[in-house]
């Protein structure tokens, strides 16, 4: 940047008035090559359009690559908003807006069926006369595609409009579009600004500057050229809102929950927990600690929660693989502990961007040896704030790990929810250390319940030896005489005994009926959305959506007796019904639906799909049709 | 990060009137086999902690697994007997949650330096004060005879009927080439003088002290050192003010060398093999960066850290 920016005021008078489409949601994205900001131009507008109290949903769109080659449709990188004027809760359908900074990128949108049929396309024009004859024909080409659709293309001089105010118009066509956005939804500039302040708080007063000017200039230019408007009026909330990521979520839900310690390793999609601790234990007081390896960041976490306050690890489904080990003797030696997953594809490597739900039965049965220990999936924004308070709690009083189990579309999806209302009780209380009475033993099991306290170090007249072999109540070494079948036993009563604190999981819909779709983690907006076009068609479905998945809420049994039909939906891998070699017998199902198979003994079916993706509502009320149909001919 | 203080730890400095004897420090009978070179070692850690009076529930063992790592339990301290080769994580979870806890990591040779080695070369780096004892016999003991890093060449084991096949790994030439290593040595279970001085000086130092500490397996490798066992003219003492200086020794161990321990060069000569086993202070740097000091924070109060989240929470309302 050379020349000192000026800011064109947005007084440019449109050819008439505009049509305004009133419309109770929306749904815009922004799609550019790696590195042009479209995700800084959606992730603004989505925080923006939370604040003036509109419902949000943002998913991101992310190439596997840092830096893809520029122009191809595998490197779309984007944001995805869905706008409401209720709350939002999925991503929802196909999109109904798109902002395309190159033709590849917008193809690739339209190839997976992201694209509305009659979706207006906002689409940079440089291309089209760009000297390289391989560009232009490439383009000539993709037009030809997308012209075949009844999509509505209206072609914008992006570039050569940043360049009127701007050096690099890479560096701030994401603006410039931003600005445009903000003229059809009639967005606040003033809030428009603040949010660049934020956004861009790192950087120079000249950075935010030309940011602001590019977005008045974007807003200028729709405001002369584009016919019509958009208005999904917001209806404000008259309590305090916050608006976030889950990533977000999580770590502030951990400091609110008295987190002082996080131990990790650097691992998609889960990373951004750890940054956002970092810069606020800074002022509150705490320690990320960066690992060599994820194996010594949990040995750290375990180290930790042995000497003090409960530890956090954060990690994905690679990283959670590595962590076995020792997951298995924080149950053994009954450190607390909490993990949190946020799940991605997989196996192995897999698909580190993209959002999955595969990592459940790992996480419950993963560990050699009887590892028993609790599982909680929060299902929204706001869950993963409070789950971070309820896994610190049970962590602590039954002395276990608790794996959290979020993913990526939790992790990036933004979200506003309920200022939640900060409590001293969520914090871990200070250490306590004293004295330990004469005979207290290490694990004084209480019979009924399997709990005990735990000793710490610094203790006097404590000291004791803990052990990942097997020991009797004095931690002693011990295989025989039973010692094992007790120990066993104290550590498994615990699940039970938590269990019976838990309430059955609410029923969305009639108590009974012809389907009851079960779900867990980030599917509950878009499956609860499906159920309620399912009902309003006139099906007999209800939906409940499950938090702990172990131990499992009380009443499962009993609910799903209460239907004709039970069936799960998931985003893991399941054989189809009546695909090839496919039989009754051989058909690998949806994890929770096995898992809920061998809780309940009912003949629980499932409906997942492995998209890379979050599920849309039109395609589980498809699933569900089908299941409806399939219940019908009496085949399933 | 910067420094913060620490004044809940600094606080409970107070005198303690209490004098620990080695029962104040003895734990279960030790199942070590007879002869085992494990045993000299836990009575010189005992006689270390007496010497240094440390106070049992503020002292902490961790280990990983295998014959030496039973150690824990055989003291009267607090104890972490953990999963094989992850003992150096734990010590370190320890240390950056309880920086007022005395930490002491004990390891094999096939803890320390085969499946846990990536641990040992970071916490060299992170140079946390805590001791590290390798307890260096040479081969697996518990799992019956199979070669480790630091077994000879061409020595027969389970796993290699015809003799190790490579040169082996050399814990004291490793350690001094990670940077940020601040106490290297190594001694000997059979000269227990040398061994508890060589103790002391660890625990005194104020940053990550790495003991190598030869051990003799009596079933599996009995022969390993005995040369030096046997004649003390195969083991040369490295001797200085800043270092280990054991004078009872003097008349058994008639080779001495000045080693100046700050010396870094010097010390990575005299690791390579040489005519003689070397012990002493290898390489010794106070002033070296500590992790656990630039990571020691301060928690605010609970009525404080709650309006500071408050104000962390309010950016992000709507």
């Amino acid at each position: 940047m050379s020349s000192p920016v000026t800011v064109p005021e947005p007084s440019a008078p449109p050819r008439g008035a505009p049509a305004v489409l009133r419309l109770p949601e929306h749904i815009v994205e922004i799609v550019s090559d790696s590195g042009e900001g479209a995700q800084k131009c959606g992730q603004i507008f989505a925080a923006v359009s939370a604040k003036m109290g509109n419902g949000v949903w943002t998913v991101e769109i992310i190439p596997a690559e840092i830096q893809p080659p520029a122009r191809v449709p595998e490197g779309a990188s984007g944001n995805r908003i869905r706008i409401g004027s209720g709350p939002v809760t999925n991503w929802g359908d196909a999109t109904d807006l798109v902002v395309a900074f190159n033709e590849q990128v917008l193809l690739a949108r339209h190839r997976l069926g992201a694209l509305a049929p009659t979706a207006t396309i906002l689409l940079e024009n440089k291309w089209a006369s760009h000297p390289d004859d391989d560009v232009r024909a490439a383009w000539a080409t993709a037009l030809e595609e997308l012209r075949a659709r009844d999509y509505r293309i209206v072609l914008v001089p992006m570039e050569e409009q940043c360049l009127t105010c701007v050096d690099d118009a890479r560096k701030g066509k994401n603006m410039f579009a931003l600005g445009m956005l903000a003229w059809i939804y009639d967005r606040d500039l003033s809030r428009i600004d603040e949010q660049i302040a934020h956004t861009f708080r790192k950087k120079s007063e000249e950075v935010y500057e030309r940011n602001v000017a590019l977005v008045r200039l974007g807003y200028s230019w729709a405001a002369g050229n584009l016919t019509f408007r958009v208005d999904v009026p917001a209806t404000p909330s008259d309590r305090p809102m916050v608006v976030m990521n889950g990533n977000e979520a999580i770590s502030l839900g951990a400091l609110a929950a008295g987190f002082e310690l996080c131990a990790m390793y650097p691992i998609t999609p889960a990373t951004s927990v750890s940054h956002q601790l970092a810069e606020v234990f800074y002022r509150v007081g705490g320690v990320v600690h960066q690992a060599e390896d994820e194996i010594a960041a949990i040995g750290v976490a375990v180290g930790a929660s042995y000497a003090g306050k409960v530890a956090l690890t954060v990690t994905s489904g690679p990283g959670l693989a590595l962590k076995t080990e020792f997951i298995g003797l924080a149950v053994m030696t009954e450190t607390p502990l909490v993990v949190v997953d946020v799940q991605r594809g997989g196996p192995s490597t897999g698909l580190p961007t993209k959002v999955e739900q595969s990592d459940l039965l790992a996480a419950i049965f993963g560990q050699p040896g009887d590892a028993p220990h609790v599982v909680l999936a929060p299902a929204t924004i706001e869950e993963c704030f409070q789950v971070m308070v309820t896994a610190r709690r049970i962590a602590e009083t039954f002395r276990t790990v608790v794996i959290v189990l979020s993913d990526a579309n939790l992790a990036t999806g933004v979200q506003p929810f309920p200022r939640p209302s900060l409590d001293e009780r969520w914090q871990a209380s200070p250490l306590e250390l004293d004295p330990v009475p004469k005979g207290f033993k290490p694990y004084e099991w209480d019979p009924v319940t399997g709990l005990s306290r735990r000793l710490i170090p610094g203790q006097p007249g404590g000291m004791f030896t803990l052990t990942g072999l097997e020991h009797d109540a004095n931690s002693k070494v011990a295989y025989g005489g039973g010692v094992h079948q007790h120990s066993s036993a104290m550590r498994s009563r615990k699940l039970a005994t938590l269990e019976t604190l838990l309430s059955p999981p609410p029923i969305r819909g009639a108590d009974a009926g012809d389907l009851l779709v079960v779900g867990w983690g980030s599917t509950k907006g878009a499956i609860e959305e499906a159920v309620e076009r399912a009902r309003a068609a006139g099906l007999s479905v209800s939906s409940t959506h499950l938090n702990f998945l172990s131990p499992l809420q009380p009443g499962l049994q009993e609910m799903f007796r209460r239907f004709r039909g039970v069936m799960t939906v998931e985003l893991n891998y399941s054989d189809e019904p009546d695909g090839v070699t496919i039989t009754e017998r051989n058909r690998r199902r949806g994890q929770l639906a096995w898992l809920l198979r061998a809780a309940t003994l009912v003949d629980v079916d499932c409906w997942t799909r492995i998209p890379g993706e979050p599920l849309r509502p039109a395609a589980i009320l498809d699933g569900i049709r089908r299941k409806l149909r399939a219940d019908a001919r009496g085949d399933a | 990060m910067s420094t913060f203080d620490c004044p809940l730890f600094h606080a409970v400095e107070e005198e303690d009137a209490r004098e620990f004897a080695l029962r104040d420090y003895e734990g279960s009978v030790a199942r070590w086999c007879p002869g085992c070179g494990d045993h000299s070692i836990l009575t010189s850690v005992e006689k270390m902690l007496v010497a240094e009076q440390l106070e049992p529930e503020r002292t902490v063992f961790v280990s990983g697994i295998g014959c030496s790592s039973r150690f824990p339990h055989y003291l009267k301290t607090y104890g972490f007997h953990g999963l094989h080769g992850r003992a150096l994580p734990v010590a370190t979870g320890v240390r950056l949650h309880r920086p007022d806890l005395h930490v002491f990591v004990v390891m094999g040779d096939g803890d320390c330096c085969s499946i846990g080695a990536g641990h040992w070369i970071h916490a060299i780096r992170y140079n946390m004060r805590m001791v590290a004892m390798l307890l260096d016999n040479g081969i697996y003991g518990l799992t019956k005879n199979q070669t480790s890093p630091t077994t000879p060449q061409g020595w027969q084991s389970n796993t290699h009927p015809r003799g190790s096949l490579l040169p082996p790994l050399d814990p004291i030439a490793v350690s001094l080439g990670v940077t940020n290593a601040s106490f290297v040595a190594q001694t000997a279970e059979w000269v227990p003088a040398h061994l508890l001085a060589t103790l002391r000086a660890a625990y005194r130092h104020e940053g990550f002290a790495f003991v190598r500490i030869l051990q003799r397996c009596p079933i599996w490798t009995p022969s390993l050192y005995q040369a030096s066992v046997q004649r003390p003219d195969n083991t040369e003492l490295l001797v200085h003010d800043d270092g280990v200086v054991v004078p009872e020794l003097d008349r058994t161990y008639k080779y001495h060398r000045e080693h100046d321990p700050r010396d870094l060069d010097a010390a990575r000569q005299l690791a390579q093999p040489g005519e003689r086993v070397r012990l002493g202070v290898f390489f010794r740097d106070p002033s070296r960066v500590r992790y656990d000091e630039q990571q020691r924070v301060t928690i605010p109060p609970l009525p404080e850290r709650i309006s500071r989240l408050n104000a962390e929470l309010d950016k992000y309302a709507v």
